[in-house]
């Protein structure tokens, strides 16, 4: 396996726009609110900037195909913008873009920008979109609760878990994300709700019920990143490198092949070993301080803990319930909110889970943050399906750790 | 006529829902109090996702149990109701039967007789002909709080006619051809105009019919004493009685007209009357077979020994167990399009179908045809240039691999109340096949109460969307369980 990019980046700066329903602003306008407050942490200059990635997921309700937006919208230097699209998980792959060209020298400094504005849709949840006049033949047009719900069955068929343990479990998922939110400013859902309110919400795709939805919101997110080297140059001090960076990508064994069995992410496990090697993590129930996962569902929050290799197969459930992942638990898990609260404007979401655990490394997440000092820190930004995705996870930490 | 060629097999379809006529009655009997002794019983009705293609489908199925496809070399889908009036619809269900590409297929239309007409000439064609597939195939359509709405219903048909053991031979036939118009539908119109019942069954049934049968009875030479089976379907209270006893044919022959439990099916009506008769009858047995509309077809026929050998099928009876009661008459004006609920933006998703794509994997599509590794026996679906087994990419090693006769087991699943569907919520999820290969599927006919992990299921052709901008019909296949309760349990 390569060696890796630990520590070869640092994070200069990082913004993230106020999610949720944004009536007021467009999406160009949503990429310089996250902008500003990024260029203004990282203390440089536009002029600075060499390279800039830009991740969008939906193009019909955005802002078209290329890069040419954000060069307009921010006036970058007549740089390379790189559009990128990579379903949900498009924001870690704008921030692969912009990290991998500064660890290969191509860039000194680099930019990576998400954004989405799905509130023009005129509708709840996500645009209906095709995936190809191929797949439409034979493919399934579910909504994305109908394709993750189909975790829970499966999950509790291979583990012999009761509709009811689980749907508790789901519940707690989504109390503590809502807990959470709640004292986050830039948060899209900041009400504080609990377990029978969620027990008891009209059903959206079984057993999700619509508290296991996370937010559909518009919002940008934004990182500059360059070297350590250069990040001490320009004065930064309170540095947080990039320990590991993986992205795996679904190659068709989970739809078409045989042994999966359905109730777990096969992706997600994978990228959690390169990652976990990458940034030399060999327990991480107790090496990793905190992490922000794709929450999109509250089941998929669930397996994940599995998936990541924090809770122990089939035990995920228990942890949720114990309390394990709360904000005062041992390995907090969205802490700011997740895809349930902060929101979920997917191209900005893989950028927003970097931005906290940033934020949370340097001890300037307000209200909400982390009384023990974090010192690693996990993201994983899942785009697609469960039997057809592309999964990342993002490992982000303090130099020495 | 020819003593080597007649009926080799035969096969059904009723679709699963049947709503019950006082449903009917119920919702009309302010406007249309005149149909309440016509509110008993049940109908048959398509689903959303079925037509006169996807019933036919089904019927050719259970026809073909037992049978080489291979060997069927034509094909004929006679309807009132084809969905498309200029693309070849036995094409399409030659390409679900992924029966061979040099076969001939021919659309029958045109009256209430297309089915019975068309099975003559293949009957006729003899040992030359070879082994055709005769479907016929109706999804009814009549305006609300019509007579028609409660007395029609929706199936399909299927009856394998060739040289070798037949089930049943064909002794002939008797045609006459009358422009008696007791209803018509013009080109492009959705619904019959129909003339006064009592006309129709005093010069229509009891005039042309009965003289037709009479003639044909001289005709053929049979003793009307003679015949076991009269079917005749009509299925107006007390017609196919009144014409026995006037031929002298015994009143123990008159066959059932699946009135009560599925009602006229139209084209597809004496073919189903057929496929019940024979799933009955033991060898040496004569049955008379009518068909009605502006004229008539009178068929003979004599079984045979091979009729207690014919492989085990679903069947008429298996397809009439198969149904549910549904008591939901606003959802069935939905499904016909009789009725405009705000279906949302979701429903807005444009379905335009290229017709390159469809060509190039209409085994695919059409005909749910995966793919073998001819080197590690890997089956996926779809097939691809690389293997999906981990183990071994194998490339360009993959064959045919056919699994729409294979059954399934559900591996994930869910019912999405966010997306649209006619009949939400929609199931869908995952399946294994049994000998390998696993899809993601939507699925039909799905109870609430049974859907579970393991579920045994079968495939079935179905309509999986429409593009009402330029009118195209989207087949594909579903899955739909293997067990399914019979009405009122």
């Amino acid at each position: 396996m390569a060696k890796g990019i630990k520590d070869k980046v640092a994070i200069l700066g990082m913004g993230c726009a106020k999610f949720g329903e944004r009536w007021d602003k467009d999406a160009e306008q949503l990429a310089v609110e996250a902008f500003q407050e990024a260029i203004a942490d990282a203390g440089i200059d536009t002029s600075q900037i060499d390279a800039a990635w830009l991740s969008v997921a939906f193009d019909a309700v955005n802002i078209g195909p290329s890069g040419i937006p954000l060069a307009t919208a921010l006036r970058l230097p007549n740089i390379g913008v790189t559009k990128v699209e990579n379903y949900c998980a498009s924001g870690t792959e704008a921030f692969r873009g912009a990290v991998y060209a500064v660890a290969s020298g191509a860039a000194d400094i680099a930019l990576a920008v998400g954004v989405e504005k799905l509130k023009d849709t005129g509708y709840g949840g996500l645009p209906v979109r095709t995936r190809g006049s191929t797949f439409d033949m034979i493919g399934v047009t579910g909504s994305a609760p109908g394709n993750f719900a189909q975790l829970a069955a499966a999950y509790r068929n291979a583990h012999g878990v009761s509709k009811d343990d689980l749907k508790l479990a789901m519940a707690h998922v989504s109390v503590k994300s809502h807990a959470n939110g709640a004292k986050n400013p830039k948060a899209h859902l900041r009400k504080l709700i609990d377990i029978d309110t969620v027990m008891n919400a009209p059903m959206i795709a079984d057993p999700l019920g619509l508290f296991d939805c996370c937010g559909v919101s518009d919002g940008a997110a934004c990182a500059i990143v360059t070297t350590p080297e250069i990040a001490h140059t320009l004065g930064k001090r309170d540095l947080v490198t990039v320990k590991a960076l993986q992205i795996v990508t679904s190659n068709g064994w989970e739809s078409q092949g045989t042994g999966w069995n359905g109730s777990y992410f096969h992706t997600t496990r994978t990228a959690a070993v390169k990652a976990y090697a990458e940034a030399g993590v060999t327990n991480p129930r107790d090496e990793i301080s905190l992490i922000e996962v794709h929450d999109c569902f509250s089941i998929t929050e669930l397996v994940t803990m599995e998936d990541l290799y924090i809770s122990p197969e089939g035990e995920g459930w228990k942890d949720v319930l114990n309390g394990f992942f709360d904000a005062d638990g041992k390995v907090p898990c969205q802490i700011d909110g997740g895809l349930k609260c902060f929101g979920h404007p997917i191209g900005a979401s893989g950028l927003r889970m970097i931005y906290e655990n940033y934020l949370q490394l340097l001890g300037r997440a307000g209200e909400r943050q982390r009384s023990t000092p974090p010192r690693l820190a996990l993201s994983h930004n899942l785009g697609g399906m469960p039997n057809q995705n592309v999964s990342a996870v993002a490992i982000v930490g303090l130099p020495d750790a | 006529m020819n003593a080597n060629s007649g009926i080799l097999s035969y096969g059904a379809y009723i679709p699963r829902l049947r709503l019950q006529r006082s449903a009917i009655f119920a919702a009309n009997a302010w406007f249309a109090a005149g149909l309440k002794g016509l509110a008993m019983g049940e109908r048959a009705i398509a689903n959303w996702d079925e037509d006169s293609v996807t019933m036919a489908v089904e019927a050719a199925r259970d026809c073909l149990t037992g049978f080489d496809r291979g060997t069927v070399t034509a094909l004929s889908l006679a309807s009132t109701t084809h969905p498309f009036a200029d693309r070849l619809n036995s094409g399409i269900v030659k390409e679900a039967l992924t029966l061979s590409d040099s076969i001939s297929a021919l659309d029958v239309a045109g009256s209430q007789r297309a089915g019975t007409s068309s099975l003559i000439q293949a009957l006729n064609a003899g040992v030359n002909g070879g082994t055709q597939l005769c479907v016929a195939s109706e999804l009814r359509k009549a305006r609300p709080a019509s007579e028609g709405e409660l007395v029609q219903g929706d199936a399909a048909a299927a009856i394998l006619v060739g040289a070798g053991d037949p089930i049943a031979r064909f002794i002939g036939s008797h045609s006459v051809t009358l422009d008696f118009v007791d209803h018509f539908r013009a080109s492009g119109a959705d619904f019959d105009y129909t003339w006064e019942s009592r006309w129709i069954r005093d010069e229509g049934y009891s005039m042309l019919l009965g003289d037709a049968l009479a003639a044909a009875i001289e005709t053929l030479v049979v003793d009307p004493a003679k015949i076991d089976r009269l079917l005749i379907p009509i299925t107006v209270r007390g017609v196919p009685e009144g014409l026995a006893k006037k031929l002298g044919v015994p009143a123990a022959a008159v066959a059932d007209t699946l009135a009560p439990n599925v009602g006229d099916s139209g084209v597809a009506h004496p073919l189903l009357m057929l496929a019940a008769a024979l799933e009955q009858a033991r060898p040496g047995e004569t049955i008379m077979l009518v068909g009605f509309g502006q004229g008539c077809d009178v068929l003979l026929f004599e079984t045979t020994e091979a009729i207690a050998n014919l492989p085990r099928r679903d069947g008429f009876s298996g397809a009439l167990a198969r149904g549910k009661a549904d008591e939901n008459y606003l959802r069935f004006l939905f499904h016909r399009g009789l009725l405009d609920l705000d279906r949302g933006m979701r429903a807005e998703a444009d379905q335009k179908q290229p017709g390159t794509t469809l060509f190039r994997n209409r085994k695919t599509v059409l005909g749910l045809v995966g793919g073998r590794c001819t080197k590690t026996g890997t089956v996926q679906f779809p097939r691809s240039e690389i293997s999906v087994n981990p183990t071994d990419r194998a490339i360009g090693t993959q064959e045919d691999y056919p699994l729409a006769e294979k059954q399934a087991r559900i591996v994930t699943y869910t019912a999405d109340s966010l997306t649209y569907s006619p009949a939400p919520p929609q199931y869908y999820g995952m399946i294994d096949f049994e000998g390998g290969g696993r899809m993601f599927t939507e699925f039909a006919d799905v109870d609430a109460e049974s859907i579970e992990v393991g579920l045994a299921m079968k495939m079935m052709f179905r309509i999986k969307a429409v593009d009402e901008k330029r009118d195209f019909i989207k087949y594909f296949w579903k899955a739909v369980p293997v067990q399914q309760p019979a009405a009122g349990e």
